[in-house]
């Protein structure tokens, strides 16, 4: 973030980025937050608000292939970011993720209301795990998803679901 | 066995989608960010609304200062409570009562002059953004004449103490009691030991992700809400009471909800709202609400206090039983007394005694409003009741499991008032399937005797539930079921998903009926108070069991007009003919006589005999039914770091015929979640000297995350309901029932400190361990 807010006059500012493979560019206010832009000016409605403080996850996106809580994250930030949230998770001819379909088969999805975010965290762990060929224990996958808050699950159908989904991909890995 | 049961399983070689677990029917819509909850659908160019919150615990507001917010650019209108109407109006979501004693308290305004807690309604602002109604809200000045307040319930019942509502003395919302036998008398038997215990539970909120939210516009002179909420045709019965307008000027609409536990079965700003789009000329005004409000402005679990006495015969029976409890109603009445009377209501059944004296007292105090919660005061009893049995086992030198196995619920038990019978053997059932998965012997045994800073135990707990709200109020369903051309169904229920799986298990049990794939059933999840037959929406744990009878009459009159249309079709005798797998079958030599899907469309098109297929019923349901089960916790006590975490625990229970056993699974982990929060660490604190509340936020309430579980194990006992429709009864809210208990009286094992209050944070466990000399 280059500009200056100078006055209310000047309060905008233009953010170019990657959404979910596709160039955007819009004029943002300075003071929204990424949550705030992702769901208003792109219409992205899978990035939940539940605190709006960082607090429990529901909104959270990946930013250059890292999560971030989009809440507590600038939409100006975003400039020159390449940003993927779960609407772009989805294959070009609608085939599902594994990690989706792990969802629904393990019935990790309650309300479905932190899932989105859920979801996200997963694929970095995941993305991560494959990267460096570690099998996280069920601890480890504990304390990577302790960031999301989620009142119906009990987190157990969610572990199952990011358990099961990274043992076959690094058992593909292994095969290859 | 009966002949449902037979056929459900499978012994008629029918093939069955009852029992199966198959996917959610929204999971797709859920995991690809498609499903659309109600923030998601509103408009962009809608009013944004914002209520200004009392700061004071109890007084009047003597005025509002409005100039400088209207200022404000972007402001559209200021509300205060001195421009709202005096239409006083029920919150709770109860079927409404024509009798008017049986009516929910009327005790809220729009906004209110008299704000009895901090973080009260006084004034609202709509604006055209989020931003100006904030800085509006900043704005406003607010004169209060301060009152006296009080936020404990014993000192609320003193004479001198503040009083919060004129009609209620001494803050007495309502006290009820139970008598049976004649306990002052049978206390005097020789030989009897006398066990005595004072438990407190805390004050705890719903903590569902979705905050409540809603947006209200005018169409054709209605009010349209579109609402976060688990009843619409209640939200609309209280939008027209609290607005003073017929209930069918009001149209309420429920998208997908980011859950409830209970928060949503209140009518929340849903009337606010309402009535500020009413006030900007029918324009579209949400209201959002922010975690914080939330904690603080919507409802929470009551707080309740227990006092309980035992007198044991020698041979571990129960002589007679004292029960006393003050329930924390917070500022307004909401829910009431159910609450607190529901958990005296399981006394006297779950050990039953003949000599019982029991009170229980619903108190007022200048805090935030309590209401229901999953589990509806059962949470709380339970942790009184099971951490007394667990005392009173120790005083008497008797094994817990063994007390319990003596005194507890007997087969074919009939309870007087609801009329329910215990059919089965259910809690010892559960016991010994829990023990022995639970390996609890050799646990309790190997954990007897330890020593050190670092030690291990196991508890249990049992509990009591039942499934719906009969006799005490209305239970009703209604259905209406649409056939397709390619011989698909739309199903129309009033009960509403919010998160466990309704949806899908209702498409289960209209498949199963129909005679048709699970597939073929398309459950329209949205609730529309226009289209949606009337039901009362998403509370106890009623909707699997009360739907199921609608569902399953429904089903069978759509059954029958397609085999009458059948019988017009193919000339064969209805009695031959049934819908298997979609299509239409000779049953008598499984002769294979068309589709569904061909049938539906000949009688669509028809020139000579058209007609569009539907069904329809509404069914009153004068039966309830016991769901019990019970917990198996073992915890590791870290006794210097006054630290208590759970290692193991299992949940089990009989509700019934499972449905879909995989969500009935997925639905006791959220309970067990929720409990292990209740037992360990969730309060909301509020601050003595001027009762805000303090941690009113994810960070500072401790909510549990996935680092503070143990693998959350489950088992049932599928003893077929016999009064039920598919043999199933409840399972919402008895998951939550006992596992504090259980992790208390593991905790118990552990140290040998019986811990009377939760959450057993290490606030407590310092005093406590301090006491017990262990530190």
């Amino acid at each position: 973030m280059t500009e200056k807010r100078t006055s209310e006059n000047h309060q905008y500012k233009l953010v170019r980025c990657r959404i979910n493979g596709a160039e955007r560019e819009t004029m943002v206010d300075v003071r929204a937050s990424l949550t705030d832009m992702l769901r208003n000016d792109y219409s992205l409605t899978s990035v939940k608000k539940g605190c709006e403080v960082g607090e429990c996850g529901a909104c959270n996106v990946l930013i250059d292939g890292e999560c971030f809580n989009s809440c507590i994250y600038l939409a100006v930030w975003a400039d020159g970011k390449d940003i993927l949230t779960l609407e772009g998770l989805m294959g070009p001819d609608g085939k599902l993720s594994d990690i989706q379909q792990a969802f629904i088969d393990e019935a990790a999805v309650q309300c479905g209301f932190c899932t989105p975010g859920v979801i996200m965290s997963a694929v970095e762990i995941l993305e991560n795990a494959e990267k460096t060929g570690r099998e996280y224990t069920r601890g480890e996958l504990r304390k990577l998803l302790s960031g999301h808050l989620c009142r119906c699950t009990g987190y157990e159908n969610i572990l199952n679901a990011v358990e099961k989904t990274m043992k076959k991909r690094l058992a593909k890995k292994a095969g290859k | 066995m009966g002949k449902r049961e037979e056929e459900l399983r499978g012994e008629s070689g029918r093939e069955h989608v009852i029992g199966k677990s198959v996917n959610r029917v929204d999971a797709y819509e859920k995991v690809t960010g498609r499903a659309k909850y109600t923030d998601d659908l509103c408009g962009r160019s809608s009013y944004v609304a914002k209520v200004l919150h009392s700061t004071i615990a109890h007084g009047y507001v003597k005025s509002v200062d409005t100039s400088e917010a209207e200022k404000i650019p972007g402001v559209v209108k200021i509300v205060t409570c001195f421009d709202v109407p005096e239409n006083y109006f029920p919150t709770a979501g109860h079927p409404w009562s024509t009798q008017e004693a049986h009516q929910d308290v009327a005790d809220r305004l729009l906004l209110t002059r008299h704000v009895r807690y901090y973080g009260d309604d006084v004034a609202a602002v709509v604006a055209e953004d989020d931003v100006a109604a904030s800085r509006a809200l900043r704005a406003l000045r607010v004169e209060y004449e301060e009152l006296p307040f009080v936020l404990d319930v014993h000192k609320a019942m003193e004479d001198e103490a503040p009083q919060l509502h004129e009609k209620y003395p001494n803050n007495i919302l309502a006290h009820t009691s139970i008598r049976n036998g004649d306990y002052e008398n049978a206390i005097k038997e020789p030989g009897l030991t006398k066990v005595e215990g004072w438990y407190q539970t805390p004050t705890v909120q719903h903590c569902h992700i979705e905050n409540p939210v809603c947006y209200a516009y005018m169409e054709q002179g209605r009010i349209v809400v579109v609402t976060s909420t688990q009843l619409p045709h209640i939200c609309r019965r209280v939008v027209g009471q609290a607005l003073g307008i017929p209930w069918g000027q009001v149209r309420v609409i429920k998208p997908y909800i980011g859950g409830g536990f209970g928060n949503k079965q209140d009518i929340l700003y849903e009337p606010l709202c309402a009535y500020l789009c009413t006030q900007v000329g029918g324009r579209t005004v949400k209201l959002d609400t922010s975690r914080e409000e939330t904690f603080v402005s919507t409802r929470v679990r009551h707080a309740i206090h227990f006092h309980i006495i035992s007198y044991v015969r020698p041979d571990g029976t129960y002589a007679a039983r004292k029960f006393e409890s003050w329930s924390d109603q917070g500022a307004y009445a909401s829910h009431g007394h159910s609450i607190a009377a529901k958990g005296m209501g399981c006394f006297p059944q779950l050990y039953p005694c003949s000599n019982i004296e029991a009170d229980t007292y619903t108190v007022f105090t200048n805090k935030s409003v309590s209401g229901a919660m999953r589990g509806y005061g059962i949470p709380q009893a339970m942790f009184a009741v099971e951490s007394h049995t667990e005392d009173v086992a120790r005083a008497m030198g008797m094994d817990s499991y063994e007390f319990r196995m003596k005194n507890v619920i007997p087969k074919g038990f009939r309870d007087g008032f609801s009329k329910n019978v215990n059919y089965y053997d259910s809690i010892r059932e559960c016991m010994e399937k829990g023990k022995r998965e639970f390996d609890y012997e050799r646990r309790r045994r190997e954990y007897a005797h330890q020593t050190g800073p670092i030690r291990r135990g196991v508890g249990m707990a049992v509990f009591w539930y039942n499934t719906g709200v009969w006799p005490i109020s209305l239970e009703t369903s209604a259905c209406r079921m649409v056939l397709n051309q390619d011989g698909s169904i739309q199903v129309q229920v009033g009960e509403t998903e919010i998160g466990q799986g309704a949806d899908t298990v209702f498409a289960q049990m209209a498949a199963e009926t129909l005679g048709i794939p699970f597939e073929s059933v398309h459950v329209v999840s949205s609730q529309d108070t226009d289209v949606t037959p009337f039901g009362t929406g998403a509370y106890a744990s009623r909707q699997t069991y009360m739907a199921g009878f609608s569902i399953c009459q429904t089903a069978e009159l759509l059954k029958e007009k397609i085999l009458e249309t059948a019988h017009d079709l193919t000339g064969q005798i209805k009695e031959n003919i049934d819908i298997v797998n979609g299509n239409i079958v000779r049953i008598t030599d499984g002769n294979h006589l068309m589709t569904l899907g061909e049938l539906a469309t000949e009688k669509l098109y028809s020139l000579t005999d058209n007609g569009h297929l539907t069904a329809e019923k509404s069914c009153q349901i004068k039966t309830n039914a016991y769901s019990f089960g019970c917990t198996f916790a073992e915890v590791e006590v870290d006794i210097p770091g006054c630290r208590v975490q759970v290692t193991d625990l299992l949940n089990v229970h009989d509700c019934g015929k499972l449905i879909n056993p995989a969500l009935a699974r997925a639905q006791v982990h959220g309970g067990m979640s929720m409990a292990i929060g209740y037992a360990l660490s969730e309060k909301l604190l509020f601050d003595e000297k001027t009762g805000r509340p303090l941690n009113d936020n994810l960070l500072d309430y401790k909510l549990c995350t996935a680092m503070d579980h143990p693998d959350l194990k489950t088992s049932f006992i599928e003893n077929y309901e016999p009064t039920s429709a598919y043999g199933t009864k409840a399972l919402g809210e008895p998951p939550v029932c006992s596992p504090a208990p259980a992790i208390r009286n593991a905790v118990l094992q552990a140290t040998g400190t019986a811990l009377n209050e939760i959450p057993m944070r290490p606030h407590l466990l310092f005093e406590e361990f301090k006491k017990a000399g262990l530190i």
